[in-house]
């Protein structure tokens, strides 16, 4: 069988190199693979539920064995999602799998971007792979934002209200961009069906496409590794593709499985039943979108209500935090690897990754941009702080105003004292002087 | 002395106590506007017209008395502070007493009746999303309302006090005058039924939304398989050595 493949394909000798690949030894490497991994199961999740989902904004009666609903009229494709949860065998475990492992998924690529930018591990020759991750991330964030409307329910009407009402905050263009996504005047019936496609057609096969480029890049470029004994700029020290990584990643891809079903079995998620139909005229409270969107809606409910008339145009004021701060974050984001070759001038090629500390500035930057999103992202559960603290939504909100600016630069800053003395010591010990790594020219290597 | 008499006595008692204030009461029973001048007045007024401390209630009637009697929100603390629910200050003797006169200071709703028996499900869900969903959020799990108000969880307030409340309206809260005796009822249901009913996908997280799930996905689903990789990473690493 084997043979009679490689007598078709020649494969034999492409196959016999990739096995004997190898993969560098270090837990974090394994970052990646569980954002892999959260989308194998989305996938198949995902293609069980559009078995039973419909995309359609057609008024039916419901007659299912929710009573509360009972004879209520509600979309068909609100309908269909209570039946998934409720006469679908095993339909409403599946659900939850999905939303817990779609959490997971955006989550595991945040910690994967973070492994990769505090090593440096985007460097020449790696940035295009950085950009290509970059837009994975956003890739992500709009299969969340996407399937979460798609249950047709009060809280992801809610979702969409805010989303139309953003792009309709673009200057000149936002009724015609606003037009062209919803095909009309919010709220639209087609909106529901558009958004099934995008969500399970378009937005998954630019993912599946990114993903395979993604790992190419990697496949041809081959892993970076940590500095160490007998590890140069010109090798990889690690383990085989066959068997050892392979068996690691399938452990993982198992375990990965294990605790999405574990939560999917355990935890509600999303009950849309309690919600109820989505409805144009009401909303309900506290109302949030997903995590990896809490930092949009966050940005919206800090940014004060000032909608400028420049030249004759006004601008509402959902523009700046809603489509003027994601661009320039994701910008920034996107083109950092180039960014900090111009500071360092470094043009060299890195294979070696950086120990965190060896660049204390990187360390400040980033961990001022995750204190920076993190907080935006809590601002977008601000009513619900305001619960838990005994607050008023109005205090929560003027202390986070102030906070977005404070802690940010003052977290940023101590991070970047801390990396800096921690790398004092360590280059101390190895007796070597400090700075001279942030630009150290090509050791080695090709 | 059945409690049915001894409502009665105290009844006559109170409608004694308003229509002649100077005569002293003989039963033991509460005398209901002694009650208020003690601990209502400094507020609210002797007659009820209100202070500054306190608005007028002459008209508030004996849905509002109960409920804020019985919800141990009055009488306030001095402080400015939301009233909330605390154990009440008085007996179910001293409420009924007071309530009643309350009452029969002006004209206002009446303790409502509330029977469950024939009530639409389906109806007091649309109602609840449409009315008080969007301050006391879609499981009645409570919510901020703004300057400071915060509404209340539905878990705790009885049926009664739940139809009070709507024809009330306490606080920062709307009165829903337009609502029907039985829309009432459905309303009333439907809440009950939030509380009684179980979280079908398991544990229900606070039943507020995507602000826990996403700190639950984060810290349990994505802390444990972060932590797994390590696992997975360093064993590799024992069996090298
Ligand atoms: C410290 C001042 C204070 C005291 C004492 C006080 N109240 Fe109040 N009361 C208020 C304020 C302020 C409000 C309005 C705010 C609210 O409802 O939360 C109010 C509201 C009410 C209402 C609701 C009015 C309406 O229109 O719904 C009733 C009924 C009432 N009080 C009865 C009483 C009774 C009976 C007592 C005595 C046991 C009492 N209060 C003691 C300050 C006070
Ligand atoms: C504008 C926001 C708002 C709406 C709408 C609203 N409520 Fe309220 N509700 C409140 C606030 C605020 C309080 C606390 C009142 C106080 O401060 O005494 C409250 C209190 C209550 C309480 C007393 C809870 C307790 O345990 O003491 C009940 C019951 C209640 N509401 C039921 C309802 C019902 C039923 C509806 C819909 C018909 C509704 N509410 C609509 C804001 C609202």
């Amino acid at each position: 069988m084997l043979r009679w493949l490689d007598g078709r394909l020649g494969i034999a000798g492409l196959a016999r190199k990739s096995l004997k690949k190898v993969f560098p030894d270090h837990w974090s490497f394994l970052l990646g693979e569980l954002a892999l991994f959260s989308f194998i199961i989305l996938l198949a999740t995902g293609v069980f539920l559009t078995l039973f989902y419909r995309p359609d904004a057609q008024l039916v009666t419901y007659r299912g064995p929710y009573a509360p609903l009972q004879g209520q009229e509600v979309s068909a494709a609100y309908e269909s999602v209570l039946r998934i949860s409720f006469e679908v065998r095993s339909g409403l475990v599946m659900r939850q799998i999905h939303h817990w492992a779609a959490l997971v998924f955006v989550g595991s690529i945040v910690v994967h971007m973070m492994r990769v930018f505090f090593t440096g591990a985007f460097r020449r020759p790696r940035d295009v792979n950085w950009v290509v991750g970059v837009v994975l991330l956003l890739l992500g964030i709009g299969a969340g934002f996407t399937g979460y409307s798609l249950p047709d329910d009060l809280l992801s009407g809610t979702g969409l209200r805010i989303a139309y009402s953003v792009l309709i905050s673009v200057p000149l263009l936002g009724p015609h961009l606003a037009f062209l996504a919803f095909g009309g005047e919010f709220p639209t019936e087609g909106i529901i069906s558009r958004l099934f496609v995008m969500h399970v057609m378009l937005i998954p096969a630019l993912i599946i496409g990114l993903v395979s480029v993604h790992l190419a890049i990697l496949w041809r470029q081959k892993h970076t590794q940590y500095k160490g004994a007998g590890r140069t700029e010109g090798n990889v020290v690690g383990k085989a593709f066959w068997p050892q990584q392979v068996m690691k990643s399938a452990a993982l891809l198992a375990l990965t499985a294990a605790v999405l079903a574990f939560m999917g079995g355990l935890l509600q998620i999303n009950p849309i039943w309690d919600f109820g139909p989505f409805d144009a005229t009401t909303v309900s409270a506290p109302s949030q979108p997903d995590w990896y969107v809490g930092w949009l809606e966050g940005a919206l409910r800090l940014f004060p209500p000032l909608d400028l008339t420049l030249f004759g145009i006004t601008i509402p004021s959902p523009f700046w935090p809603g489509v003027v701060m994601p661009g320039l974050a994701f910008t920034v984001m996107g083109a950092w690897p180039w960014i900090e070759r111009r500071v360092t001038r470094d043009e060299a090629e890195h294979h070696l990754l950086d120990d965190p500390t060896d660049v204390p500035i990187r360390v400040g930057i980033g961990v001022a941009g995750l204190i920076f999103f993190g907080l935006l992202t809590l601002a977008g559960g601000n009513d619900v702080l305001a619960i838990m603290f005994n607050a008023s939504v109005e205090q929560i909100t003027n202390v986070l105003r102030i906070a977005i600016f404070v802690l940010p630069a003052s977290g940023g800053w101590l991070a970047y004292r801390i990396a800096a003395s921690l790398g004092n010591n360590k280059s101390n010990l190895l007796g070597r002087k400090r700075g001279v790594k942030l630009r150290r020219g090509p050791t080695g290597g090709f | 002395m059945s409690s049915a008499v001894s409502r009665r006595v105290s009844l006559v008692v109170c409608l004694g106590a308003v229509l002649a204030p100077l005569s002293v009461s003989v039963a033991a029973e509460p005398d209901g506007r002694e009650l208020f001048i003690e601990s209502c007045a400094s507020c609210h007024g002797s007659e009820g017209q209100g202070t500054d401390a306190g608005p007028s209630i002459i008209d508030a009637g004996a849905a509002a008395a109960d409920f804020q009697l019985r919800t141990g929100r009055m009488p306030l603390a001095d402080d400015g502070a939301q009233a909330v629910r605390k154990p009440p200050a008085f007996s179910p003797d001293e409420i009924e007493a007071l309530t009643a006169f309350v009452a029969s200071l002006g004209e206002g709703p009446e303790i409502p009746t509330v029977d469950l028996d024939g009530a639409d499900l389906s109806d007091g869900q649309e109602l609840f999303v449409a009315n008080c969903a969007a301050c006391h959020g879609a499981t009645g799990s409570g919510g901020a309302v703004g300057a400071g108000a915060l509404a209340p969880s539905l878990s705790v307030a009885d049926p009664v006090e739940i139809a009070e409340a709507m024809l009330t309206g306490p606080g920062q809260m709307p009165v829903f005058t337009a609502i029907e005796s039985e829309d009432i009822q459905d309303i009333v249901a439907y809440v009950v039924h939030l509380r009684e009913q179980r979280a079908f996908g398991g544990a229900d997280l606070g039943g507020i939304g995507p602000v826990p799930e996403g700190f639950v996905g984060l810290g349990l689903g994505v802390a444990c398989l972060v932590a797994i990789s390590v696992l997975l990473g360093s064993k590799r690493k024992r069996d090298e050595a």
